[in-house]
């Protein structure tokens, strides 16, 4: 009884090091997803402000998909793969219980023996990510993280709901996570509300859905949803600014989980952003993507010269659970 | 204690500043929906809004059935002096 343990030594700073995605071939327009509910294209862009969505064809698996996104996250670091020390995919819609699809990506981008698990905390997934790679990075778990959120949503959809048809869809992105001179991901603003437990959620569990030879489908609770994504999110929102001691004059982007147009720009109103501040609307061409519409919304921010390096970006993931995480990072 | 004119009228620039309806359309007989084009969501700003200014709560159950300007108008007063 005498031993003693050694602690374990990280970076003292952490920053996002690369960004990737991937986004479906096929573009999905409103006037397909109309042909098996009522409703109008008008409808469904007041609503949501979605035009067009993309969903994964069969060859582009959840485990594709992430891959693709990570290969870009990775080539954008230069961070070289076998120095990846840890895989985290978020997701809800890998559809094996076990084993974790993080382990087949940790291979499959040249990590192969990578710690790697995958994390339930569907929209909210992606900053979980984040922030457990930070710490892992900070705590000396790993000297690289690659964090992956993916989805396969349009799996999981009731095709003929006509509340929920039009929301979901496909994609992934994905983050590599390391050391830095100076902090570039800010302390992060996270928690549950688990009495909301019911206002999104997968319609079945898995043994009912066997039990009823129905394939399980995604519902929400649109109304109480909004409000408290709009309303609580917002505070949380203000808080990671507060801890990450941000102010709205420094920040450059808002990237909001892309849940829906009007969240975002009721929470746009809610935060009484200024002017300067470019808000990701990449729902519009995307539809909600989950856990992978953070990273999917500021490559295309990127893509198109909205965002660039250096850029202080404010994060917000929402969703089922309820769970949500905020923090700030810095563009890399 | 505001009068029911004047709730009507902070009510109006809520409607005005979150659905862009101009105040002077926001009379008690007007529905949200059919009359004013406040859908669901906006009404749930519209909602949240007003509990902050007239500082009451408006309850989800309640709020399906403040149907025109006249039920929310009253439904505030209500709320207030109770």
């Amino acid at each position: 009884m005498t031993g003693t343990i050694n602690t374990s030594t990280g970076a003292a700073n952490t920053a996002v090091l690369g960004i990737g995605s991937y986004r479906p071939r096929t573009v999905v327009p409103n006037s397909v997803i109309l042909e098996q509910i009522e409703s109008s294209d008008e409808w469904i862009q007041t609503r949501s402000g979605i035009k067009e969505r993309r969903w994964a064809e069969d060859d582009e698996t959840v485990l594709m998909m992430s891959v693709e996104a990570a290969k870009q996250a990775l080539a954008d670091s230069g961070v070289d793969p076998a120095q990846i020390g840890c895989v985290i995919v978020s997701t809800v819609t890998h559809l094996y219980q076990t084993p974790a699809i993080a382990t087949r990506v940790a291979v499959e981008v040249g990590a192969p023996t990578a710690a790697a698990f995958d994390v339930s905390a569907a929209c909210a997934g992606f900053c979980y990510g984040i922030a457990m790679a930070s710490d892992l990075v900070r705590g000396g778990s790993a000297k690289y993280v690659l964090a992956i959120g993916v989805e396969r949503l349009s799996d999981l959809t009731d095709r003929t709901d006509r509340s929920t048809a039009f929301i979901f869809a496909d994609g992934a992105g994905a983050a590599v996570v390391g050391p830095s001179d100076e902090q570039g991901i800010g302390p992060v603003v996270w928690g549950s509300d688990g009495t909301q437990y019911e206002l999104i959620s997968q319609k079945e569990n898995w043994q009912e859905a066997v039990d009823s030879n129905n394939w399980p489908h995604l519902r929400m609770d649109g109304n109480p949803v909004f409000r408290w994504a709009v309303y609580e999110m917002a505070k949380t929102a203000q808080q990671a600014l507060d801890v990450a001691g941000v102010t709205l004059d420094q920040l450059d982007l808002f990237v909001p989980h892309q849940a829906n147009m009007r969240i975002t720009d009721a929470m746009h109103r809610a935060l009484k952003l200024p002017g300067h501040i470019k808000v990701a609307r990449d729902i519009e061409r995307q539809g909600n993507t989950s856990a992978a519409s953070i990273p999917l919304a500021i490559t295309a921010m990127r893509d198109s010269g909205e965002a660039k390096s250096g850029d202080l970006a404010l994060i917000i993931g929402f969703g089922a659970g309820l769970v949500y995480a905020a923090q700030v990072i810095r563009l890399p | 204690m505001a009068s029911t004119e004047e709730i009507r009228s902070s009510l109006a620039e809520i409607v005005n500043e979150i659905a862009g309806i101009p105040v002077e359309d926001v009379q008690l007989d007007k529905s949200f929906t059919d009359d004013l084009d406040v859908d669901s969501l906006s009404m749930v700003e519209v909602v949240v809004a007003a509990e902050e200014k007239f500082t009451v709560k408006i309850p989800d159950d309640e709020v399906k059935n403040l149907k025109t300007v006249g039920d929310a108008v009253a439904f505030i007063e209500r709320a207030q002096n109770g």
